[in-house]
């Protein structure tokens, strides 16, 4: 366990960013996002939650994946990407990254841009100790001071913060940023303050209901006997839900070109979009707004659970409920569908 | 790590218009590097990604069988920005092939069994390759009868119309050609819908029997209850699905149906499964 000053976090950043490529939390007219820290930037973690969440990391919103000249194209060198850490995630981002390595990370393909993104990360976590009303992180597997998936969690002491070290990822950058091994004789009472604050964390939730598996019901019974017109009523399909995810990976194909010169792009897309699943010759299976609602929670509560064993593509963050112009909460529709399960 | 998103680099070799309206073009392409053909393993009911650099990607049906070495076969309907493209390219020109993808026609599963394949519109191409996979003297002996029935809109838009002569003269294939409708009196195969011609021609199901359909999902709808009627077993039918693809690789998430992907766990799925799956196609 290491322990640092607030007021040394900025000389610790510059030493880790010798080796280290380092994104964190930063304040915008917005409110904070997560992004690559400039030399010398210093991860702002006195925040509570970015609008958008931190997959840009590993799956950038527009991430090249060839450069055209005339007939002839290259890829980017992977190879040569430089080690990153991500400093101040949230330990549901950070699980929220290993949901999607389910999808990249395939027997049958690995996307070596994610993977060589993902392979090269290393996750600095910053428990939350005081959570988002809308946070329901602990209901999905994860929480305010989840250590799993993360090298290292980080926990504000008021004026210091404290550092579990996880991994051996952990300890390479405790060491790159010059972060020091806490005093045996403190370590107990440093513990027994995390613990402490975990506790009160957790306790503050309001989302304790269970929103894990819906098992007992089948696909088609959820699929075709749950009212989801009357679920998706508010729904404008206006993506806001998608882009904010950090569980969600959709994403489209794209060249753009001027001249002989071009790129094709990866590019974060939406499965609420009408022309997301259209076909060329003008048929679309989910035709209707309430169609590709279906399918979005579908995915998220049932099919994401049932293919991989690994709970609900959801990690909690409670970035859709806060965001979502016509109110929709995603425990509500896991709700709805959990009662179905109740009558089947 | 290898990348699935990189084409391999190919030369336009041949380019023959299909149609009376010009809107299908074959498109033979030749392996600019020796490797990357030997990579290119195929089995018949698989597709790939052409890729037209600057322009875009589309995900269309291998129309080649692999017994044709040196070359890989697409049939391309002119509908959106890459198709239009492509059919204005010329003989020589490079662009990309990515794959190829997806799960393919079992045929080893089905030896000794009696076919009945079915196709409508431009989605004939993948059985072409078929068709002329089954036809190998090597292969043919190893099923029983192999009826086609194939439709078109109008005479002028049925694919590869050497081929069907040929087949049609051929023993060894039964072949049913149908058109929606035609002027001309002295045509000499069916006029009407697949599914109908399907439920007047095809064979009944001798319980030893496969259906293999392949076409746009009206007709994939239609179909299904004539090769009911026809003592089909829902295990016994194979459709290959065609949901809109991107990456063809199963990540972008778009050709979902349920939890399985049609590019990486289909096109080809038994009607028996589907039946377990949320229709959306």
């Amino acid at each position: 366990m290491i322990i640092i000053n607030k007021t040394d976090l900025a000389g610790a950043m510059t030493r880790a960013q010798e080796t280290y490529l380092l994104s964190g939390p930063v304040e915008t007219f917005h409110g904070h996002t997560f992004r690559h820290l400039e030399p010398g930037q210093t991860p702002d973690l006195s925040y509570q939650h970015t609008l958008v969440s931190p997959k840009a990391v590993v799956f950038p919103p527009s991430d090249p994946l060839l450069t055209f000249s005339g007939n002839d194209w290259t890829g980017p060198d992977l190879a040569g990407l430089p080690p990153q850490a991500a400093v101040g995630i949230r330990p549901y981002d950070a699980k929220a990254l290993h949901l999607l390595k389910y999808n990249f990370d395939t027997p049958e393909y690995k996307d070596p841009f994610f993977l060589s993104r993902f392979e090269n990360l290393t996750l600095v976590g910053l428990a939350e100790n005081q959570p988002d009303p809308a946070n329901f992180s602990t209901s999905c597997g994860t929480g305010p001071f989840d250590e799993t998936g993360l090298d290292m969690l980080l926990v504000d002491l008021g004026d210091a913060l404290a550092g579990k070290i996880l991994t051996d990822k952990g300890e390479a950058f405790a060491r790159a940023a010059g972060l020091v091994p806490i005093p045996a004789e403190k370590k107990t009472a440093v513990a027994s303050t995390i613990a402490e604050l975990k506790t009160r964390a957790e306790k503050s939730m309001t989302s304790p209901r269970e929103f894990g598996s819906l098992d007992p019901v089948s696909t088609l019974d959820l699929y075709e006997q749950a009212d989801w017109e009357a679920l998706a009523f508010g729904c404008i399909n206006c993506n806001t839900c998608t882009f904010v995810c950090p569980t969600c990976w959709c994403f489209d194909i794209q060249d753009e070109a001027r001249g002989q010169k071009g790129v094709r792009l990866k590019l974060w897309d939406s499965c609420m979009s009408a022309l997301y699943s259209a076909h060329a010759s003008g048929h679309n299976p989910r035709q209707q707004g309430w169609q590709r609602f279906r399918n979005r929670f579908m995915h998220k509560l049932k099919y994401f659970a049932d293919k991989y064993g690994a709970g609900p593509m959801c990690v909690g963050c409670g970035r859709c409920i806060r965001l979502c112009p016509a109110g929709i909460d995603i425990r509500t529709i896991h709700q709805a569908l959990s009662r179905l399960e109740a009558v089947t | 790590m290898n990348n699935p998103y990189d084409p391999y680099p190919v030369t336009i070799k041949e380019i023959k218009t299909e149609t009376a309206d010009r809107s299908l073009k074959t498109f033979t392409f030749a392996f600019i590097h020796q490797a990357d053909e030997a990579a290119f393993s195929y089995r018949s009911g698989q597709f790939a990604m052409l890729s037209v650099p600057r322009v875009g990607e589309i995900p269309i049906g291998i129309a080649s069988a692999p017994s044709e070495k040196g070359i890989v076969k697409f049939t391309v309907f002119k509908t959106g920005k890459v198709t239009t493209f492509l059919h204005n390219m010329k003989q020589g020109d490079v662009m990309g092939i990515r794959g190829p993808m997806g799960n393919g026609f079992p045929l080893e599963q089905m030896t000794k069994k009696n076919l009945l394949i079915i196709g409508g519109g431009f989605a004939f191409t993948t059985l072409r390759s078929t068709i002329i996979t089954l036809m190998q003297p090597d292969v043919r002996d190893q099923y029983g009868t192999i009826d086609v029935v194939y439709g078109a809109r109008n005479p002028g838009m049925l694919l590869y119309q050497d081929e069907l002569d040929q087949w049609c003269r051929q023993p060894g294939i039964n072949m049913h050609i149908t058109v929606d409708e035609t002027d001309d009196p002295d045509w000499p195969h069916h006029t009407g819908f697949v599914p109908a011609v399907a439920g007047e021609c095809a064979p009944e199901s001798t319980g030893n029997s496969v259906a293999i359909v392949c076409g746009p999902p009206v007709m994939i709808k239609f179909t299904r209850p004539v090769l009911a009627d026809l003592g089909y077993g829902d295990e016994n039918i194979l459709m290959s699905l065609e949901n809109r693809m991107k990456c063809g690789i199963g990540m972008c998430g778009r050709c979902n149906i349920g939890q399985e992907l049609v590019c990486r766990d289909g096109p080809v799925f038994t009607l028996a499964y589907l039946n377990k799956t949320p229709g959306e196609f």
